[in-house]
């Protein structure tokens, strides 16, 4: 662990952390999302890379997983933080007011999950059309797949 | 030559020649939209150059367009800009879908696509390939051409 | 813009003459007659046409409710793909941008989760349609890194050969497409021309000139052809000379600087905040690039150097842009004369096939290669993020695994998306003609926005 990481293990109690194949990862309480977010910041993450989610079904007791990949270039460190969803009006708190690269990302999260991001400054659907109804990556939204059919048509050559 | 169809023999010769002006230039509609278009675009370059088939214009409005060449994935959000484009083409006007993912949905077959394009309009020539290299997609602008020659396809 | 003069006269010579060095008409009094008392000064002026009334030049007392929204896209030949861009505009000032993405959404990441982790390149080739090598590099080295394995060097050596030369052939897009944007329409001829070798090159490697599903979890594909260094070395010798071209196209052109100078200005903080990574980023002066900071694929043995810009501006971009295309070939030099020997390939029979010949031979081999390509290998349980840096960018690759033959979640960061969210900073309070050489010169991939 790099002291950045030593310091901010201190400052929050309840977070957890883990290594995983080489990279560090704090599993964050929902609650903490922000607070360790902008200790983060303040430590030298000046890059938010990445906010993405995992739908972990039935998996575990909370459905769904927030994932935010940090970058510091003045350290040249990567920081993973995740934190947990439940099912019910899943909610987390925006990064946006400290990362504004975080903004599509989070749109993104909200298309495809129906996780919502409080404080975001523009929460709409942005890959799918704005009618659309369901959340395409959640694992109870099915591929819609269509089964394949030959249509007929003469040779050309 | 194409043969032509019996009848009246001063009409025939209007209409071949409105054919042959018809294939001479025929001039595209811009509508690449993912990697198709790349190589449509590496087709109208100067090393598979379209400008021998007076193709060379694309065409930004659809309105001064006869070929809607739809290459790429379209998605349900695009499809009815596609429609609405196509309706804006003056007749006559012809498509080619180019590439796997514009005739059948290709290798997405999901929800987010249009499982082909001839869902939304009536398309005349598929080119297969993903994406078709562009010689394969000049095969399928001559054969569209063969096609309106021999009066296949009557507009 | 209340700093600018109001003066209509000095408005005028500025965006007519653009730092040309020619003394302006000056009017004489030789053989001039008498002015007569109704001539004042104001009105000769507006006889010698110095005045100019157009109502483009910056104004502020514009009302509120003046203002127009203007649609541009999805279907326009200089978004680059599907954008599309709600601009509301003041005259021709730009106030407010909004882009909309997600007109080309190919639900991507839902099909990798069916699709096997050996099927899950041909997915995510087609993502960044630009740099099909990198967005199967970024997939593979995660999938890698979940099985805990290192391919060979000779592995590694090709991939990087295949990803720089990727590199040069969409840095020649991102030039033909912006040269064109601008009004260069020879240099939309060049860049295809300059592509025609490599992508030559690529069919006769991979098969395919796009889009090729060639590196994989486990290595490469196939090995190189017999005689690929006579086409590489032909390839380096021959695109010096190419961009020298290029540079006495544009380099010094003065209306490709008026164009391109102080247009779409991004500075170094606002780059940070927004996520943007890859050339727009370092056109504004950060010295960021993965390859340096964090080495993957061997890319530490060579040497090369990472070309940075000023100010942020449309020039700047196109500068870095060549200055990688020249630091990509001398890697690919050094890559051709150091290419090590040995395997293209993990032998791990688990993970990557057998040769076809010995399937005729081995019942283990028959086997192996049924059980690879209808069920696929299993990756252990776990969750990576691994990044590339893409010719937009930094790709990476989040992958989480639970056991089986096809990932759990395959999520890819895409460069072209955070770097799409600067543009109505880059662009407020610029003019409509800008727009289009900022899009171009931040060079989105839509494929790589909407996945």
């Amino acid at each position: 662990m790099i002291p950045v990481f030593e310091t901010l293990s201190g400052q929050f109690d309840q977070v957890v952390w883990e290594q995983s194949h080489g990279q560090d990862v704090a599993r964050v309480p929902a609650d903490d999302w922000y607070a360790f977010a902008e200790a983060a910041k303040g430590h030298g993450f000046e890059v938010c890379a990445d906010v993405t989610a995992v739908d972990w079904m039935r998996q575990r007791p909370d459905r769904f997983e927030v994932v935010a990949n940090l970058l510091s270039m003045s350290l040249g460190a990567r920081l993973r933080m995740s934190t947990s969803v439940g099912r019910d009006e899943p909610t987390v708190a925006s990064l946006t007011p400290l990362w504004p690269g975080a903004g599509f990302a989070e749109r993104e999260v909200f298309d495809m999950f129906g996780i919502n991001f409080e404080e975001h400054p523009d929460l709409t659907r942005i890959l799918m059309p704005d009618d659309w109804v369901g959340h395409p990556l959640r694992k109870d939204f099915g591929v819609g797949s269509v089964p394949v059919q030959f249509k007929a048509s003469h040779q050309v050559d | 030559m194409a043969t032509t169809p019996p009848g009246n023999l001063l009409m025939t010769t209007v209409e071949r020649a409105a054919n042959w002006s018809r294939t001479r230039s025929m001039w595209p509609a811009t509508f690449g939209l993912a990697c198709c278009a790349i190589e449509m675009m590496a087709a109208g370059a100067a090393h598979y150059d379209l400008a021998r088939f007076g193709m060379e214009v694309f065409r930004a409005s659809p309105r001064q367009a006869d070929l809607m060449i739809v290459a790429g994935r379209v998605s349900q959000k695009m499809a009815p800009v596609l429609r609405q484009v196509y309706d804006q083409m003056p007749d006559p006007k012809w498509v080619i879908s180019m590439g796997a993912c514009a005739s059948s949905g290709g290798m997405f077959n999901n929800y987010a696509l249009v499982q082909g394009v001839d869902q939304i309009v009536p398309v005349d020539i598929y080119v297969p390939g993903c994406p078709p290299g562009p010689q394969s997609l000049m095969h399928g602008i001559l054969t569209l051409h063969d096609k309106i020659m021999a009066g296949e396809i009557k507009r | 813009m209340s700093d600018e003069t109001n003066d209509p006269q000095t408005e005028v010579v500025d965006l007519w003459v653009a730092g040309s060095e020619e003394p302006q008409f000056q009017p004489t009094d030789e053989g001039a007659q008498e002015i007569s008392a109704g001539e004042t000064p104001d009105r000769l002026d507006a006889q010698f046409g110095r005045v100019i009334d157009d109502d483009y030049l910056f104004d502020d007392d514009v009302a509120e409710d003046e203002r127009v929204i203007v649609n541009m896209g999805p279907q326009h030949p200089s978004t680059h793909g599907v954008l599309r861009l709600e601009i509301e505009i003041e005259g021709e000032v730009i106030r407010r941008t909004k882009p909309i993405v997600g007109y080309l959404h190919t639900g991507m990441e839902k099909t990798a989760e069916q699709l096997t982790f050996g099927q899950g390149p041909t997915n995510v080739t087609r993502m960044d349609y630009l740099a099909p090598f990198h967005g199967e590099l970024a997939y593979s080295l995660a999938v890698e890194k979940l099985l805990d394995i290192e391919v060979p060097p000779r592995a590694a050596a090709i991939r990087v050969l295949m990803t720089e030369l990727n590199r040069v052939t969409s840095h020649l897009v991102a030039l033909a497409t912006n040269g064109m944007d601008i009004g260069a329409l020879s240099m939309m001829i060049y860049g295809f021309r300059e592509r025609e070798s490599i992508l030559a090159f690529f069919e006769k490697t991979t098969g395919l000139r796009m889009n090729h599903n060639y590196i994989r979890p486990g290595g490469v594909v196939a090995d190189l052809p017999p005689g690929w260094k006579d086409d590489v070395g032909g390839i380096l010798k021959d695109f010096p000379r190419r961009l020298d071209q290029y540079d006495d196209l544009l380099k010094e052109n003065p209306i490709w600087l008026s164009r391109t100078r102080d247009v779409g200005v991004i500075s170094s903080e606002e780059a940070i905040a927004f996520s943007i990574t890859g050339p727009a980023l370092r056109a504004a002066g950060v010295d960021w690039d993965l390859r340096k900071a964090f080495p993957y694929s061997g890319i530490e043995n060579y040497e090369f150097e990472v070309p940075l810009g000023e100010n942020g501006d449309v020039y700047d971009r196109y500068r870095v842009r060549i200055d990688e295309m020249w630091e990509s070939l001398k890697i690919v030099e050094q890559v051709m004369d150091a290419m090590p020997k040995g395997d293209y390939r993990v032998a791990d029979r688990k993970i990557t096939p057998p040769p076809r010949a010995r399937i005729d031979e081995s019942m283990e081999a028959l086997i192996h290669h049924f059980k690879l390509f209808t069920e696929g290998f299993k990756v252990p349980p776990g969750e990576t993020y691994v990044a590339v840096e893409s010719p937009r960018g930094e790709l990476g690759c989040y992958l989480v695994s639970d056991g089986e033959a096809t990932p759990y979640r395959m999520h890819t960061r895409a460069p072209s998306f955070f770097n799409l969210q600067a543009l109505p900073m880059a662009m407020a309070d610029s003019l409509m003609a800008d727009t289009v050489a900022t899009i171009a010169s931040m060079d989105p991939v839509m494929g790589d926005v909407d996945r």
